[in-house]
């Protein structure tokens, strides 16, 4: 969807004639009020769920939680999906033409925050006629988005899901950003972030972002359990220092080359910088219990036990704030092994809160 | 003790319209009840995954801890009514959490199975620890580590200077006034802190 008018930015900056890529799936219903929007991490999009007629592989990111008759029923509501600004799978981003000059943006694509997100979220709702949304939901970077949604516009959602997420980023979280960031700006190709005039794409900065990112999204228990210490090729080392010699290595390498092919190296930087700006604490000096003092959706928040880049005693800040606002709030701890990926994939118990909760929400439409 | 007439007579120490926290919530039923039945709101408190999972059907808010790792996320004096039911004689800790139950509460209920009852007695006297519909449990298979009486929990409530607004026994969901200690199943206190 085109957007001509100007949205301003946390900056300082605008942006204006911009591109939102959504999905919608299910059907909004005659009082509107059954939408559930869906916010995305940093490698994911608006194609939430279902898959592409004709194309191989082409599940939604969250294709196990959302659908008809899985957990939030798209039988039941009306599910968005919307890919954020800067994102590179569809809305506008750092590689399309920047209205003024017409040149790919670039290295000039400003920085867009959680919030900016939001408020661009907030003009695709309008477009699309809904007033309140049943729920906003995300996980990750997207839970940051719907736990901003309810300080930026309590009155627009009943409800909030918000898995796997954190009040903020801490200094180590910060430090894997920076790393990732810094493998991608030094790399020859980047050319300062004009790299497509160039003609050319800084694929090794992506593959070793992704490497890094990749560990962090894992458990130290299930990288073993996956690939222990086992060798690509036979029993005996080959004693190099360059060739791959472990699994994980030639694992890890196979995620860099896949993630390079397709990411946008400024839509990499973009995203990691907002996670690192998200702070809703800041404006009332680091104290999140007044800055969630605005929020009145009820809320359902979900961690996963080996998850240590948003650990679960970041998730019970955000409870705690919630329970000293006296504001409706469950948490469920899952003891899952995954890390961080856990909150994409299927573990029964995960899964059974989280369509309990929405059978809930869903109760309450009927009422 | 999940039976409706043992849940009305401790849902009886809950004022209506009180802002409660049910420590070891369970499966929700008696925040259900309170929330039905006498105009409350609160959370329960739960470390099982499948009691967290039927407090979110049944639409009560539930928070998944551990409780031996204390009330940490719960401020001072920040309910009316911190409920403790079957749940003091699961804990670990449960003379910390007795006192965190009354540094969150304006009030504290704590229910818990009084081995002083006389069933239990006769069992002792003849040299086997009780199994009973109460405590169904083998001894090498109990999930309750903490074995006290209701006298025992006096002393304990005296120790940490609560004072005791109300106690008595339950038996077959009947109040038991009258030495409860010999002839009631389950010790019921109501206190505050001092």
């Amino acid at each position: 969807m085109h957007f001509p008018e100007v949205l301003p930015l946390q900056s300082g900056a605008s942006i204006r004639d911009y591109h939102l890529a959504y999905e919608t799936y299910g059907t909004l219903n005659a009082d509107r009020s059954n939408a559930v929007l869906v916010c995305h991490a940093l490698n994911a999009s608006h194609h939430v769920a279902g898959v592409y007629a004709g194309q191989d592989k082409s599940e939604g990111w969250w294709d196990n939680m959302i659908g008809p008759g899985k957990p939030v029923d798209t039988d039941r509501f009306f599910v968005i999906g919307v890919n954020n600004l800067g994102s590179c799978f569809g809305s506008t981003g750092p590689m399309h033409n920047h209205p003024d000059t017409g040149e790919v943006y670039g290295a000039d694509f400003p920085v867009v925050t959680v919030e900016d997100w939001v408020n661009a979220q907030a003009r695709l709702l309008d477009r699309l006629g809904i007033p309140q949304l049943a729920a906003v939901l995300g996980g990750s970077l997207g839970g940051m988005q719907a736990l901003s949604w309810t300080l930026q516009s309590p009155e627009r959602m009943r409800h909030a899901v918000v898995v796997a997420s954190a009040p903020n980023l801490t200094a180590e979280n910060i430090a894997f950003n920076e790393v990732a960031r810094r493998a991608i700006v030094t790399d020859p190709d980047f050319h300062g972030g004009h790299f497509y005039r160039h003609g050319v794409i800084p694929k090794r900065g992506l593959r070793i972002a992704r490497m890094i990112g990749h560990i962090t999204y894992l458990s130290d228990d299930v990288m073993n359990e996956k690939f222990g210490r086992q060798l690509r090729e036979g029993i005996d080392l080959k004693y190099s220092t360059q060739d791959i010699e472990f699994q994980i290595e030639s694992y890890l390498r196979y995620q860099g080359d896949k993630f390079s092919d397709y990411f946008d190296a400024n839509t990499y930087l973009l995203i990691t910088r907002a996670l690192d700006y998200f702070d809703p604490a800041r404006a009332h000096a680091g104290n999140l219990t007044r800055a969630l003092a605005r929020a009145t959706a009820k809320f359902l928040l979900v961690s996963f036990t080996t998850d240590w880049r948003f650990s679960p005693q970041r998730s019970r800040e955000i409870v705690k704030a919630l329970l000293d606002n006296r504001r409706s709030v469950s948490y469920a701890e899952i003891d899952a092994p995954h890390g961080h990926d856990a909150f994409l994939l299927d573990d029964a118990r995960y899964m059974g809160v989280m369509r309990s909760y929405f059978d809930s929400i869903a109760k309450e439409l009927q009422a | 003790m999940t039976d409706k007439a043992a849940m009305q007579a401790l849902a009886r120490l809950v004022p209506p319209g009180s802002r409660v926290l049910d420590l070891g919530c369970g499966n929700g039923a008696m925040l259900d009840y309170l929330q039905r039945e006498r105009g409350c709101s609160g959370y329960g408190v739960e470390i099982d995954d499948a009691n967290v999972l039927a407090c979110v059907q049944r639409g009560v808010d539930v928070i998944q801890l551990n409780l031996d790792e204390g009330l940490a996320m719960f401020d001072d004096n920040s309910f009316d009514v911190v409920l403790q039911i079957d749940t003091l004689q699961h804990l670990r800790n449960a003379e910390t959490m007795l006192r965190e139950t009354a540094r969150v509460g304006r009030t504290g209920v704590v229910a818990f199975p009084n081995f002083a009852h006389w069933p239990n007695r006769l069992s002792i006297l003849r040299g086997r620890m009780p199994v009973t519909r109460r405590l169904p449990y083998q001894w090498y298979d109990t999930p309750n580590i903490r074995v006290g009486t209701y006298k025992d929990f006096e002393v304990l409530a005296t120790k940490n200077s609560l004072r005791i607004l109300d106690s008595f026994g339950l038996q077959d969901g009947q109040e038991v006034r009258w030495l409860p200690n010999a002839r009631a199943g389950t010790a019921v206190f109501h206190f505050e802190h001092a």
